[in-house]
């Protein structure tokens, strides 16, 4: 009761926030803040719930960056056939559904693949896939400019009453529109690990041999998260090509995936809020001591932050402050629960 | 008389181990053993350490690849099956070392192990669709009804790894039943369990095959095994020695050789 009332008191300040916060840096900073929380959300279902550490999750955010960019600008490749392919401009909003759509499958093709090989091998895997990407990215210059970038991508735009059709070009739209594709991602995630399929995830990580013995398919359902996983990482990179308005190969660099890792595993994997906890204190760290500490000594105090986080929180944030709350309140000692 | 369906293997028996070796490496932990457990029976599998219990239990539920021999269960062959599959096709286990999900409570447990008796695929999540709440309260429903069953209702909130030792037992048990097994294969339940404790778990496996369940039970405590047994089946290093009535092979001489060691050696 009390957690949905501190959820909706933060719903209503996050979204009135420009209103009252008439800085548009700061909003600026807060929306690509929220696009790495997005990110760090669908990290978090495939990392928190079953367990499996993807270190390429860049990766499908870039392939959504890329899917919805090319989409929505339209291109001509030549692959070999006797005329080259040529797609025409997609409406924004159906490039960016694209986007989801196809990092979902590159999701599919990844956990077909890797779930072969688990543990460790998954993460080799998905290093090596993010690689393969940027460097597909880098190279088929046709298709994706190469270092040049994509320039001039489109933004989102919306049926606006009164207004009709809306480009959301302000800071303060474009932050309204991660928040609300944020708010629904964490709702379809949130719906996902508390069903039948979420307990089958869990029951994966908590003890695997135990769930198959009582008939869990392990195969079908870490595909299942994988794909999902990949088409919010997607719905992020896609957010980003359009509020970003340029994408360049250096989306898939690790540093992101790393970004995300930390995000997840600082506020608290496993739990629902973690990743926006987490998202909230490394994506707005930096910008917090850009003005007191040069970039060499922001890297030192990031990284000691990490370190003492892990050492005493080693659940991370949101679990810890979790069981703070029920000692200091008797009334709230309820056993804990699956999904926090 | 054995009924035979068309690929040989019995049909009136709930299980029909034929043959069945595993090598690991160079060591033989079963060598070619056959037994049948008949619909409804309490059947047990005893044998000093080592003798390839586990081993057994491991292959026939899809845990451990067999290397030669078939295992039918309800006529049907087990060959390269997964454990998820054969538990969807009746057959679930539970584990020598007690095995939970530990950081869950007791009720999400049995809730988890519920998984088969559901339907809900992502979108039916993603959308909750009535069907699926629908489904949701009559899981929790059978859930509260299994702890009942367990003498576990009491405790349905408690973090499955605060629970005192008999107790984890229990609901290893209730996950277990959780998945509806036709055939049910017990791990040494009573390991570690006081004398009463046994007792109870002996009763409630009686009332697990009144509801219908057929039992395979690897066990140590003796006691235990003859009085609950329809029959017996003895192993020794990885070979079938015996099979019978309770009575009969307490009065085997191979089986008190195995458990006592050779009359000649102890006179020496």
């Amino acid at each position: 009761m009390r957690a949905r009332f501190g959820g909706l008191l933060f719903l209503a300040l996050a979204a009135t926030l420009p209103l009252w916060l008439r800085d548009p840096y700061f909003v600026a900073i807060l929306t690509s803040t929220g696009i790495f929380i997005i990110a760090a959300i669908s990290l978090n279902l495939l990392l928190g719930f079953t367990g499996q550490l993807s270190l390429g999750h860049a990766a499908f955010f870039g392939i959504g960056a890329y899917t919805s960019a090319l989409l929505s600008l339209g291109f001509d490749v030549d692959i070999g056939l006797p005329s080259p392919v040529v797609v025409d401009p997609k409406p924004v909003w159906i490039a960016f559904f694209g986007a989801v759509v196809v990092s979902g499958l590159f999701g599919w093709l990844i956990g077909k693949l890797a779930f072969r090989v688990r543990g460790a091998y998954f993460v080799i895997v998905t290093i090596s896939f993010a690689e393969v990407m940027r460097m597909v990215a880098l190279n088929w210059v046709d298709l994706t400019e190469g270092p040049m970038a994509l320039n001039n991508i489109p933004p989102l735009s919306v049926l606006w009453p009164g207004h009709g059709l809306t480009a959301l070009v302000t800071k303060s739209q474009q932050y309204w529109l991660v928040l609300a594709v944020g708010v629904v991602c964490y709702f379809l995630v949130a719906r996902m690990v508390r069903s039948r399929l979420g307990r089958a995830l869990i029951a994966l990580r908590e003890n695997e041999p135990l769930a198959r013995s009582v008939g869990v398919r392990v195969t079908h359902y870490l595909v299942v998260a994988t794909v999902v996983s990949a088409a919010i990482a997607g719905a992020a990179g896609a957010l980003y090509a359009h509020c970003v308005r340029i994408v360049d190969p250096d989306v898939f660099l690790f540093i992101y995936t790393v970004t995300m890792v930390i995000m997840v595993v600082t506020g608290g994997k496993g739990t629902l809020a973690g990743p926006v906890v987490g998202g909230l204190i490394f994506g707005l760290m930096p910008q917090a001591l850009r003005g007191t500490a040069p970039p060499e000594v922001q890297w030192i105090i990031y990284g000691i932050g990490i370190i003492l986080i892990v050492f005493f929180l080693p659940r991370g944030i949101v679990p810890a402050f979790a069981d703070l709350a029920r000692l200091r309140m008797p009334a709230l000692r309820k056993p804990a629960s699956l999904v926090r | 008389m054995t009924e035979v369906g068309e690929n040989g293997a019995a049909r009136n028996v709930a299980l029909d181990v034929r043959d069945l070796a595993v090598h690991i490496g160079g060591l033989v932990a079963l060598g070619g053993i056959s037994f049948q457990v008949p619909f409804g029976a309490i059947v047990s599998l005893i044998g000093p350490n080592g003798a390839g219990k586990t081993t057994a239990f491991n292959v026939i539920t899809g845990f451990m690849k067999a290397t030669d021999g078939q295992v039918f269960f309800r006529g049907r062959d087990l060959a390269r099956l997964s454990p998820e599959r054969i538990a969807a096709l009746g057959m679930v286990r539970t584990f020598q070392r007690t095995s939970l999900f530990t950081a869950c409570t007791v009720f999400e447990n049995v809730l988890t192990a519920l998984h088969l008796r559901g339907r809900t695929g992502l979108l039916g999540a993603l959308l909750r669709l009535p069907a699926m709440q629908r489904e949701e309260a009559a899981l929790h429903a059978e859930a509260r009804e299994i702890l009942d069953f367990v003498g576990l209702a009491g405790r349905a909130d408690e973090i499955a790894g605060n629970l005192a030792y008999g107790e984890q037992r229990l609901l290893g048990l209730a996950i277990a039943l959780a998945a509806k097994p036709t055939l049910l294969l017990l791990d040494e339940p009573a390991a570690g369990l006081n004398p009463s404790e046994t007792e109870s778990f002996k009763q409630l496996i009686r009332r697990v095959r009144e509801r219908g369940a057929t039992v395979l039970l690897v066990e140590h405590d003796m006691q235990m095994v003859m009085s609950i047994s329809d029959q017996v089946l003895v192993l020794n290093q990885g070979r079938m020695i015996a099979a019978g009535s309770p009575a009969e092979v307490q009065r085997d001489p191979e089986v008190i050789r195995a458990y006592l060691g050779s009359g000649k050696r102890a006179a020496a």
